[in-house]
């Protein structure tokens, strides 16, 4: 169970004067059961990749391979393509319609053609994974508050049983907590269930504290693909394409160029006040 | 008098069922009292559903209070024949800056406010320079707005602002949907506006890192304003914060998860630089 893409190339107006090449061959893996973070700066490419996952896009060229099977095949079935690859794109409250919250939910698996039972069960699923509260199963969705929204769209896609979730910015507007609350749900929902997951996002902080896996894309190139605490080393690189470090590993580096021998590679809160105590009460 | 001011300002939202009975009532802004200073740089925080837009959009006079009263530079927003005074006065840039480019071209959009307010052509091409330079955009003055990056075109927006000469900006959430650099470049260009022009700033934000040179705060919940104070009086209530749903920079929590485990550090530490210096005293002096 995996995605691998091989050589891919995509221009966007190929036949125009107007092309972009926005994806510049792309070679990735994507094995079972990651936590993946996919950042790069605004056009860096990290939309149009991510639409090639479900072959929403089909490259201009290369190949995309699903489970061992190329995706863009004559024979290729994309429709259960599509049901293994959920992609929850930018704001997908806006993309709430149904009179209810669980009707709206109940909408992707129905379309499958699965029984009424099998559809009300995988809805009445998805939205215990995201964590919302029978309560609100029967209100309209557009009376819940931001966060609530995209957790209903996000068990929209659950509801589908994916084996790769894609999320493409799901904290963008919603208050810390708010923020905090999805990505705790999701990274336990990964978990629970042992789905692939891939968050695009451009909040540094959000990607080190959840992920064990960083692809930074730039100009529709992978400019680094490794751990966090491996790409964070590269901040200096990062900020001159638009990106950053956590504010921690910021910390750490003034630390240690005033004389503070503590190690520099920290990502997160957790280690760096590990970090700071060992070196204070040991060293 | 300050150049905004609120007294028992209240807004109530009226749910109606598909019959168009009423079904409740909900009550948005709830009594909040604001008195804002000619150049001050003001940020407002607050969770999902706190209020906050609802309190922003009485200031440019696209909501009218229920009850109380707004005032912008003297004129109240329910005076009608004040309304275009007001929203020159008051300039509001808002979160998705997509929607609110209209021209083909970077300074047409940016003259299209002058243009309606019937600015003289010669004065309009001086104020779309002045405003584009503001805000660092003017190399971009012939482009395509769709050419631009989210930072770019929102500093198109905030220009398209400031060409109208106003007294006071208000920007909710303009840097939800940017990426680090984007945000980095639209806050440095609303701080320059603050220090060099001395145009009023109130910006509601979620990132917490955004206003740590902020002259005031004022922190909503349930309508109403639930705290008020420096960057440092509010952040040194990390406790609090959280229960408003609230976060604080990252540099000021490891602060506080360090007192919490026994190191002497000052509350409220903001900046990279205090939290370096702080935790270099405490090295110096240890036992």
């Amino acid at each position: 169970m995996s995605i691998i893409l091989d050589h891919v190339n995509y221009i966007y107006g190929s036949d125009t004067s107007l092309a972009v090449h926005a994806l510049k061959d792309i070679n990735l893996v994507i094995p079972d059961g990651q936590f993946i973070g996919l950042i790069g700066h605004t056009g860096s490419g990290k939309s149009t990749l991510v639409q090639h996952l479900n072959g929403l896009i089909k490259p201009t060229s290369g190949s995309i391979y699903f489970n061992g099977e190329d995706i863009h095949a004559q024979d290729y079935d994309k429709k259960k393509l599509r049901s293994k690859v959920g992609l929850v794109f930018q704001y997908p409250e806006h993309q709430l319609f149904e009179i209810d919250v669980f009707s709206d939910v109940c909408f992707g698996p129905r379309n499958l053609g699965l029984s009424r039972q099998e559809t009300e069960l995988r809805a009445y699923a998805a939205l215990k994974q995201v964590g919302l509260e029978d309560d609100y199963f029967y209100q309209s969705p557009f009376d819940l508050s931001g966060g609530q929204k995209r957790r209903v769209a996000i068990a929209g896609v659950l509801a589908m049983k994916p084996e790769i979730l894609v999320l493409d910015e799901p904290t963008a507007g919603l208050d810390p907590k708010g923020r905090d609350e999805i990505l705790d749900q999701i990274a336990k929902l990964k978990e629970e269930t042992g789905i692939t997951v891939i968050l695009v996002s451009h909040s540094m902080e959000d990607v080190a504290r959840y992920v064990e896996r960083i692809i930074v894309m730039n100009q529709g190139s992978v400019m680094f693909d490794d751990t966090p605490r491996e790409v964070f080393k590269h901040y200096r690189e990062l900020e001159e394409v638009g990106l950053a470090a956590p504010q921690v590993t910021y910390i750490m580096q003034a630390l240690s160029k005033k004389g503070m021998p503590v190690k520099t590679d920290v990502t997160t809160i957790a280690e760096a006040k590990e970090e700071i105590l060992r070196v204070l009460r040991g060293g | 008098m300050g150049i905004i001011r609120t007294e028992r300002l209240v807004f109530e939202y009226i749910r109606r069922d598909e019959e168009g009975n009423v079904e409740g009532i909900t009550r948005a802004v709830d009594e909040v009292d604001l008195d804002v200073r000619q150049g001050e740089f003001i940020a407002i925080l607050g969770h999902n559903g706190s209020g906050k837009s609802t309190l922003a959009k009485h200031i440019n006079a696209i909501l009218y209070p229920t009850e109380g009263s707004v005032w912008v530079d003297g004129m109240n927003t329910k005076d009608d024949k004040d309304l275009w005074n007001i929203r020159q006065e008051a300039g509001m840039v808002f979160q998705n800056p997509d929607n609110q480019i209209i021209g083909q071209v970077v300074e047409e959009d940016v003259g299209f406010g002058p243009e309606n307010m019937g600015v003289p052509t010669e004065e309009i091409w001086e104020r779309v320079e002045e405003s584009l330079k503001a805000v660092g955009m003017y190399q971009y003055r012939k482009f395509s707005p769709n050419k631009l990056s989210g930072g770019q075109k929102q500093r198109v927006s905030i220009a398209g602002v400031i060409a109208m000469h106003p007294k006071c900006i208000i920007l909710d959430e303009p840097t939800a949907m940017l990426d680090p650099n984007g945000r980095r470049e639209v806050v440095r260009a609303v701080r320059a506006l603050n220090d060099v022009e001395g145009i009023t700033v109130l910006l509601i934000t979620h990132y917490m890192e955004e206003i740590i040179h902020a002259d005031k705060v004022f922190v909503m919940d349930k309508g109403k304003i639930a705290m008020q104070g420096t960057p440092r009086e509010i952040f040194s209530q990390v406790e609090r914060l959280k229960q408003l749903r609230l976060d604080v920079p990252q540099v000021t929590l490891l602060a506080h998860e360090l007192q919490k485990s026994g190191i002497g550090l000052p509350a409220g530490i903001l900046t990279v630089e205090e939290l370096t210096q702080a935790l270099e005293t405490v090295q110096k002096y240890r036992p």
